[in-house]
């Protein structure tokens, strides 16, 4: 069996499973935030129930328009507030603590490697980077499984991505993924479990297997994931806290793959993806001259302390350009702090960037960073559709943060070799 | 039976194009109704009349998981959607919320702008009234089935409720994870008809 297969199976209560197959597993976490839980608490009331299954295994994040951004915003956080606060849901994060799910769970020691997670979020896949079978949900399923600790999953097919081979300079795991999702489509992977291997992966740090994982779902899979190595191992043990112990799991060597899949790292450069596709991937030496008037760093799929610090690295005693917008958003709380304390702030402040509290904010067109019609943003986010991070007549493009910060100093999209 | 309007659309129509992100400060099904589709014809709710079927591509609704989506569909008149493909969450939320989908490409690329269509939801026929062609969808898998008759995940869940079952677990639920899964069989009572179907792209079909 595969990681993806032997978590569901344990959490079914059986000793194999085989793609297609349906089964009701228990959850160890489920996940809603300011947007989709007020649905999801609407649904568990209009149901009759009482009381959550567990009030431990459910976390609630006011992350994609907290701080309060108008007074709508302002109604569906309370909902999560009193929600948590009449179930005694230990884990709902208020203002100051709260941050963007998928990188303070972990942060927080809240997802182990072998868990099963479900989040009312797409990128709820983030998680699978710990080994985990995390997958994202909507507001019904989380309601049901507040209710009932369960949930019904098929069995996903896997599908393998394996990288060999050195990164070139500047490249991240945002490249990998954006390059793989240039091959494979925007619905290559659908329904799948995007399991990803490789002397590449086995020596890619934890933000950059994030940053992988929380983008599977824009290939359409159901959960992405990486088998927990010693890198995982030691993620674990610096977060891990509390009585619950992680599980690692791997996939067997006669493991069945729906399909294979081989890059070589060592020609794969920084990668932009044009709108208004993550699959409209190229490298940053095809781009050609794209001015920007936004650069945004941060979301759930860069705004790790590493992210910061790499894009610092780039833009450190430089400033970015006239008519430029740069925009820092730090994943939580502690990767603020931490990032302040670095020195990370003094860089970017330096540089003409502007620095927000912890939010979904500007990368689902929220706030924080709305485009205007004819504005161009390249921002370090995971999705680029169509009007994403506001008017209909902008454009978002994708690219790491060294190639975003790089970018907002030359006024273009711009590889950091260019400075 | 549902019959309306056809109105078409593209491949990866994605979330952000039916109901934009700005509006998910609520979840009021009527003001979402007011947005949507606004990322691809902000007209479309004053055009859309109750009934009327949305057309489309490969791979709809992929992107965010706002249930969000199926609700402003709903809510401004749209009685059902018939796709080359969808994402999996959106197809999820859909049965979920009693929004009814189907999978056909011969459909999709039959029906035209404004044909005169009908679904039979359940028997997974499609009718082009103008042309007076006949499709069928893609089987749903057995135990969506089983939920749609049910009436959707949270009806099923208010009966649990009802009969004080609120953890662990109830009939339906256990029968499943006795391991009713597999194609074609029949376990513990719920028959399987079509778990291991198969969409267009020869994968199997997702839940």
């Amino acid at each position: 069996m595969t990681i993806t297969e032997k978590i569901l199976a344990v959490h079914a209560g059986r000793k194999r499973v085989e793609p297609g197959d349906l089964v009701m597993a228990k959850i160890d976490l489920a996940v809603g935030n300011d947007v989709t839980a007020p649905i999801a608490i609407a649904e568990f009331k209009r149901a009759g129930a009482k009381k959550v299954f567990n009030r431990n295994k459910i976390v609630l994040v006011p992350s994609h328009f907290a701080p309060n951004k108008d007074i709508p915003s302002a109604e569906q956080c309370l909902i999560l507030r009193e929600f948590a606060r009449e179930q005694g849901i230990k884990n709902y994060f208020e203002v100051g603590e709260a941050g963007i799910e998928h990188v303070l769970l972990p942060e927080k020691g809240l997802v182990l490697p072998g868990d099963l997670v479900i989040g009312a979020d797409s990128h709820t896949c983030t998680m699978g980077a710990l080994g985990t079978f995390s997958s994202g949900i909507g507001s019904t399923d989380l309601a049901a499984a507040m209710i009932s600790g369960e949930a019904w999953f098929r069995v996903p097919e896997s599908a393998k991505f394996i990288y060999r081979g050195r990164r070139k300079p500047w490249v991240a795991g945002k490249d990998l993924i954006l390059h793989t999702i240039g091959d494979i489509g925007v619905d290559g992977a659908l329904y799948r479990a995007m399991e990803f291997s490789g002397d590449t992966i086995s020596s890619l740090p934890m933000h950059d297997r994030f940053t992988m994982c929380n983008m599977g779902v824009e290939a359409g899979a159901k959960n992405a994931i990486v088998v927990p190595d010693r890198i995982t191992r030691e993620f674990v043990k610096k977060h891990s806290r509390g009585p619950r112990k992680p599980a690692f799991y791997n996939s067997d060597g006669d493991a069945n793959y729906a399909d294979i899949r081989e890059y070589d790292v060592s020609a794969i450069e920084p990668q932009v993806a044009f709108p208004h596709l993550p699959s409209n991937a190229r490298p940053v030496s095809a781009v050609g001259n794209i001015t920007v008037d936004q650069a945004f760093i941060g979301s759930c799929t860069n705004g790790h302390l590493e992210d910061l610090r790499l894009a610092a690295k780039v833009i450190k005693g430089k400033k970015k350009a006239a008519g430029v917008r740069l925009i820092v958003i730090p994943a939580t709380p502690l990767i603020y702090f931490q990032a302040m304390r670095e020195g990370l702030f003094s860089i970017f402040l330096n540089a003409g960037a502007v620095i927000s509290t912890p939010t979904c904010g500007p990368c689902l067109g929220g706030y924080m960073g709305v485009l205007a019609k004819g504005e161009r943003c390249l921002s370090t986010s995971n999705r680029n559709f169509r009007g994403r991070m506001g008017s209909l007549d902008s454009e978002v493009y994708l690219a790491n943060p060294a190639v975003v910060a790089a970018s907002a100093v030359l006024g273009r999209i711009a590889s950091p070799g260019e400075l | 039976m549902l019959r309306g309007k056809a109105w078409k659309f593209g491949d990866d129509v994605n979330t952000d194009i039916i109901i934009p992100a700005k509006y998910l400060n609520t979840s009021d099904p009527k003001v979402l109704a007011r947005h949507c589709f606004e990322g691809a014809d902000p007209g479309f709710p004053m055009k859309v009349k109750k009934g009327d079927i949305v057309v489309a591509g490969k791979n709809f609704g992929c992107g965010s998981s706002r249930e969000h989506a199926p609700i402003a569909l709903k809510a401004a008149g749209v009685s059902c959607v018939v796709a080359r493909s969808f994402a999996r969450i959106f197809y999820r939320n859909s049965f979920n919320m009693g929004l009814p989908i189907l999978e056909s490409p011969e459909a999709v690329d039959a029906i035209g702008q404004g044909h005169d269509v009908e679904v039979d939801p359940g028997a997974g026929r499609i009718k082009d009234k103008t042309d007076g062609r006949v499709f069928r969808a893609k089987p749903i898998p057995g135990f969506m089935q089983e939920l749609v008759r049910k009436g959707g995940l949270m009806k099923y869940m208010i009966r649990r409720v009802r009969h004080g079952r609120e953890a662990g677990r109830a009939p339906l639920l256990r029968r499943i994870a006795r391991g009713a899964g597999g194609g074609g069989k029949s376990k513990g009572g719920i028959k399987i008809v079509a778990s291991e179907a198969r969409n267009h792209h020869g994968r199997k079909s997702k839940i």
